[in-house]
């Protein structure tokens, strides 16, 4: 019977498709309320707080109560407002940043579809979503809406040049716009290419976070002056896409990075066979986090809080124990890396929100026009003379000549 | 007969669509309308398997110039253009226009009926390699001269207006 629906999934590519994408779907969302729950709780700890701490143990269901609060509330559209247009524009946004995940290779064997234009496509689509946030900010028919939504807009604009120009270094090594073709070639080189493009991904990652409209670049909402930016009068549910869009194209820059300069789903030097112990890489990541778990649950005042945390332990190495059954180890290789690196940029993202202040416009649109687009293409010209120099096989040769071999 | 059918979907939006663009009062309304526009002409490009050109399309047009479009008529007071007449008063003119244009495209399709049953692809069919590589070939190969001669314009027209810009503020 299970033989018979497994074979029949699998020959019709439309059904399988849908299957991959709801899952895509779903654990993106998680991921997105386990992140801001993260977020709030890095942030406190690094400003000596404690964070949300009354919903759940240690405030873990402050990120299902959240979006169940705002799902509540009641929807409201100003008055003078541009209706159909203001109800359209957080779901253009959101739509937008989670279609891009269709072309992102998780892994070697997890993919929604791979096109040859895959960059292109993730590059066309995610800047379909400055329309939400323009079109949200000019239909509210109020001040700093829309003053939000013009600062938005010309900060993305102008930093959307220097990420594009820094990818094309990428894409002179790879030889291919498709994602899952970008890994391999990182594979047949034995180097990620954030150790032969260093530069290019310096100015990547500045400008993921200012498209992201995230701290030090995050102006559109910069509270003291704006109130919240291009999304001051929406409430309730479509405030929540909103915050649902700019935190998935959070997760889509750590996607993009991760893909294009640290080698995607492989893990740490995956040519050197000396390296083979990594493999057992998520066995022990998932018997630390039990044993993180259980130190905090061993600590905990309350007898209810310290039963639940005991359980989630013992959850962690039972998890363990089934991941050390050999199919299943190779099957998750490649997820885990990607998720582990994802994590990782994300981290950085909460990272800089806690320790940079915020930039001043001029400032913002200083850095993006007369620093990183001039640099970006001083990169370029010097990848591409490299190639014309040393021929197609570029990298493999530089990086030979680094290593004196 | 799918891609058929997906056809006339596409161009049907694109067409609804850009009339809209023209009868819309609100100058915000237009040019969303023309993105729709826009999007489902590249949708055409990827039916011809020119999945680079929707790229492009996606990348520049949608992505970029319309971005730019909304900023400008967002900074336009909307109110006066509000109380203008829409549409000025030359039908004489564009109906010879239009009738020209006709007159033209039916005689093409008219000129092709006679020489053969159908009309020849839009698009050489490509290898799988995909036609990004193919589209910069011919661009720097076969074209050389015209792309540079058409990026000097480009930078031209930037140089001025940035030019004009600095003057205005002095």
């Amino acid at each position: 019977m299970l033989e018979k629906t497994l074979e029949f999934v699998r020959n019709s590519p439309l059904l399988l498709a849908t299957i991959k994408i709801v899952i895509v779907f779903l654990v993106l969302s998680g991921l997105v309320a386990f992140l801001v729950y993260l977020e709030r709780k890095v942030l406190a700890f690094m400003q000596a707080r404690l964070g949300p701490m009354r919903v759940g143990p240690w405030g873990l269901l402050q990120a299902l109560a959240d979006p169940i609060k705002l799902m509540l509330k009641e929807d409201i559209v100003p008055a003078r407002a541009d209706r159909v247009v203001f109800l359209m524009a957080p779901v253009i946004s959101v739509v937008a940043a989670f279609a891009v995940f269709a072309v992102i290779p998780f892994a070697g064997n997890f993919y929604v579809t791979d096109v040859n234009i895959g960059l292109l496509l993730i590059l066309g689509i995610s800047s379909l979503g400055i329309y939400g946030i323009i079109l949200g900010g000019w239909s509210s028919n109020s001040h700093y809406p829309l003053l939000g939504a013009l600062r938005s807009a010309a900060q993305l604009v102008s930093y959307e040049v220097a990420a594009g120009l820094a990818l094309v270094g990428v894409l002179l090594l790879s030889n291919s716009l498709s994602m899952v073709r970008i890994v391999e070639s990182q594979r047949e080189m034995g180097w990620w290419f954030v150790f032969l493009q260093p530069v290019a991904f310096v100015i990547y990652l500045i400008a993921a976070v200012a498209e992201t409209n995230r701290s030090p670049f995050d102006l559109p909402e910069a509270e003291s002056e704006l109130t919240a930016g291009f999304h001051t009068e929406y409430s309730g549910f479509r405030f929540a896409l909103f915050f649902m869009a700019e935190y998935t194209a959070m997760v889509l820059v750590s996607c993009i990075a991760v893909t294009l300069f640290f080698g995607g789903w492989l893990r740490p030097f995956p040519n050197v066979s000396w390296f083979d112990f990594l493999k057992y890489g998520p066995i022990v990541a998932l018997l630390s986090l039990g044993g993180f778990i259980f130190w905090l649950g061993r600590r905990s005042p309350v007898r209810s809080e310290r039963v639940f945390f005991i359980a989630l332990s013992g959850l962690c190495v039972v998890l363990a124990a089934l991941v050390a059954y050999s199919p299943v180890l190779e099957a998750i290789q490649g997820i885990f890396w990607f998720t582990a690196k994802i994590l990782v940029f994300l981290y950085m993202f909460i990272w800089y929100r806690g320790t940079f202040p915020r930039y001043r416009y001029d400032q913002l649109m200083n850095v993006g026009w007369r620093r990183l687009i001039p640099l970006a293409l001083a990169n370029l010209i010097v990848t591409a003379l490299f190639r014309y120099w040393l021929g197609p096989h570029a990298a493999q040769a530089s990086a030979a000549m680094l290593l004196g071999r | 007969m799918r891609a058929q059918i997906a056809f006339f979907i596409l161009s049907a939006i694109s067409l609804i669509s850009a009339i809209f663009v023209i009868t819309r009062r609100n100058a915000v309304h237009s040019v969303i309308w023309l993105i729709v526009t826009l999007f489902s002409v590249g949708g055409v490009y990827l039916l011809l398997n020119a999945e680079f050109l929707f790229a492009v399309q996606v990348i520049l047009y949608v992505g970029g110039i319309m971005v730019l479009f909304l900023f400008v008529v967002m900074l336009v007071n909307l109110d006066v253009a509000m109380n203008q007449a829409q549409f000025n008063r030359q039908w004489a003119l564009a109906l010879g226009t239009v009738l020209v244009l006709l007159a033209e495209l039916g005689y093409a399709l008219f000129q092709q009926g006679r020489r053969g049953l159908a009309l020849p692809p839009a698009v050489p069919t490509l290898q799988s390699a995909g036609n990004t590589q193919e589209v910069g070939l011919a661009l720097y190969r076969s074209y050389m001269l015209p792309v540079e001669i058409a990026s000097i314009l480009l930078l031209v027209a930037m140089i001025g207006a940035v030019i004009m810009a600095k003057r205005k503020l002095e």
